[in-house]
C-alpha cells in the first residue's frame, strides 16, 4: 500500500465535526469515488469522531489518500487519548452503548467501510483505522 | 527619539493634524460612507496627541513601555471599530501609515540641515510607527474573528421555520447538522405549532441534512416520538439514495417510521391520511 498524501486533523469541539467531514469530502471526491461511498465514509467518520469527542473529549485524525494494486483510497485513522474501550468485542455488538445513543457507532462504521481495525487499551486511549476503497463495495 | 525633536513635533502638532487630515481625506480609500470626517477628525485628534506625549518621555522606542499604554488603547479601538464596520485591512493600516508619512516630511524639514541627527530619528519614528502599525493589523484581525464568532453562533441559532402548508399538516425543512442543542430548538418549535394549530401531521424534510449518521437518526426518532405523544404523525421526507443507503448499513431502524423520498409525495401522503382530495379542477376560463 502506497501512502498517497497524509494530513492530521485535530478533533477539539462540535464544530470541528463539521469541517472535518468535508475535508473528507474534499479527499474522497479526489480519489474520485462515487457519491453513495463517499456518504458511506463521511458517515462512518462522523460516528467515530463524535466517539472521540464524547468519549474522550477529542483527538487526532489522520486523513490519508492511499493506493493499493493501483486502486485509490481513503484512510482514516483516528487517535484518541481517552479512557479506553473495556470490552472492545461488546463495543462492537449492535445495540451496546455505555452512553445514552443507539448503540450503532461502531458496528455501523464497520459495516459502511471496507476495513476496520480498533486498538483500545483501557486507561490508555483507543486508535480507530477504517479504509474505504474508490470502488469497494 | 531626541528631546529637542519631541518637542518640536509636539509644537507642530496642529500642523501635522491639519496634514494628516487632509491626506487621509483626500485618499480615496476614506470611507466616509462609514464615517463622518468629523468623526474622523475627532479620533485622529486623540491618537495624535497621546503619540506625541508618548515621543516625549524617555523609553519613546519602547512600544511596549507605560507611555504607549493610551495610544494601545485608542488604537485597538479604532481597529476593532473599523473591524465590525467593514473597513478593509488596507483601509485600517492606511490610517497609522498615512501619519507615518506627515511625520516624515515635518522631521526632514526640521533637521535638513543635520542629515546625521535626520537618518536616526527617521529610523526611530520608523521603528515606532512599524510597531504601532502591526498593533493595529492584530486588532483588526481580532476584531474580525469576534464577527466570526458572532456569525457561528447566529447561524447555529436560526430556528427552523415550521410552516403550515394546509390546515392540519405542517412541514419542518431542516438544513444544516441535527446536533443535540438544534434537536431541541426544532423539537420546541414543532410540539409547540402543533398545539397552536392542532395540526395532525408533521413532515420533517431532511433534504438539506448533508450526513444522517446515528446521533442525528436517534434526534429525529426522539422529535418524531414526542410528536405521537401529543397526537399527531410524523412523515420524513427528503431521504436521498445515499442517505438510504447509509442508513441501512448503519443499521438505524425507521420502519415504524413513515417515510419518503420527496416532500411532494409526503405532503400527498398527508392528504390520504387525512382524506383530503386534491384534483385538478375542470377547465374554466377564469382570465388569468
Amino acid at each position: 500500500m502506497i501512502v498517497l498524501s497524509k494530513e492530521k486533523f485535530p478533533i477539539e469541539k462540535e464544530q470541528d465535526v463539521i469541517l472535518f467531514r468535508n475535508r473528507i469530502k474534499e479527499l474522497a471526491t479526489r480519489t474520485g469515488m462515487s457519491l453513495v461511498n463517499q456518504t458511506k465514509l463521511m458517515t462512518a467518520a462522523s460516528e467515530l469522531v463524535r466517539n472521540m469527542l464524547r468519549y474522550a473529549g477529542g483527538g487526532v485524525t489522520l486523513l490519508e489518500i492511499v493506493s493499493r494494486s493501483s486502486i485509490p483510497g481513503v484512510r482514516l485513522t483516528f487517535i484518541d487519548e481517552g479512557p479506553g474501550i473495556k470490552d472492545v468485542h461488546q463495543a462492537m455488538k449492535d445495540g451496546f452503548s455505555t452512553g445514552k445513543s443507539l448503540g450503532l457507532g461502531l458496528p455501523g462504521a464497520k459495516r459502511l467501510v471496507n476495513e476496520f481495525d480498533i486498538k483500545s487499551e483501557p486507561g490508555k486511549g483507543t486508535t480507530v483505522t477504517i479504509i474505504r476503497w474508490k470502488n469497494g463495495l | 527619539m531626541n528631546k529637542d525633536t519631541a518637542a518640536y513635533l509636539k509644537g507642530k502638532k496642529k500642523q501635522i493634524l491639519e496634514t494628516w487630515m487632509g491626506n487621509q481625506v483626500k485618499d480615496a480609500a476614506l470611507r466616509d460612507d462609514l464615517m463622518s470626517v468629523a468623526e474622523l477628525q475627532q479620533q485622529s485628534e486623540e491618537f495624535l496627541s497621546a503619540l506625541l506625549n508618548a515621543f516625549n518621555t524617555p523609553e519613546a522606542e519602547d512600544t511596549e513601555s507605560a507611555g504607549y499604554e493610551p495610544i494601545h488603547d485608542i488604537l485597538s479601538d479604532i481597529s476593532i471599530t473599523r473591524a465590525r464596520q467593514g473597513f478593509s485591512p488596507r483601509e485600517t493600516s492606511t490610517y497609522i501609515l498615512s501619519l507615518k508619512q506627515v511625520l516624515s516630511q515635518e522631521l526632514e524639514e526640521q533637521l535638513r540641515g543635520n542629515p546625521a541627527l535626520l537618518y536616526q530619528e527617521l529610523l526611530s519614528m520608523n521603528r515606532i510607527m512599524d510597531s504601532l502599525g502591526m498593533v493595529t493589523m492584530e486588532t483588526y484581525i481580532k476584531g474580525r474573528e469576534e464577527v466570526i464568532l458572532r456569525q457561528t453562533s447566529e447561524i447555529s441559532e436560526i430556528s427552523t421555520p415550521v410552516i403550515r402548508v394546509w390546515e392540519g399538516i405542517l412541514a419542518l425543512p431542516i438544513i444544516g447538522t441535527l446536533d443535540s442543542a438544534r434537536t431541541q430548538v426544532v423539537m420546541e418549535a414543532l410540539l409547540q405549532e402543533i398545539v397552536a394549530t392542532s395540526s395532525r401531521i408533521a413532515i420533517l424534510d431532511i433534504s438539506g441534512v448533508p450526513t444522517v449518521d446515528s446521533l442525528v437518526a436517534q434526534h429525529l426518532i426522539k422529535t418524531v416520538s414526542a410528536a405521537r405523544l401529543m397526537g399527531a404523525e410524523c412523515i420524513i421526507s427528503g431521504i436521498r439514495a445515499e442517505i438510504a443507503q447509509t442508513i441501512v448499513h448503519l443499521g438505524i431502524d425507521l420502519t415504524n417510521i413513515y417515510t419518503k423520498a420527496t416532500l411532494a409525495s409526503a405532503l400527498k401522503m398527508a392528504f390520504s391520511m387525512l382524506n383530503i382530495q386534491v384534483s385538478r379542477a375542470p377547465k374554466q376560463n377564469l382570465g388569468f
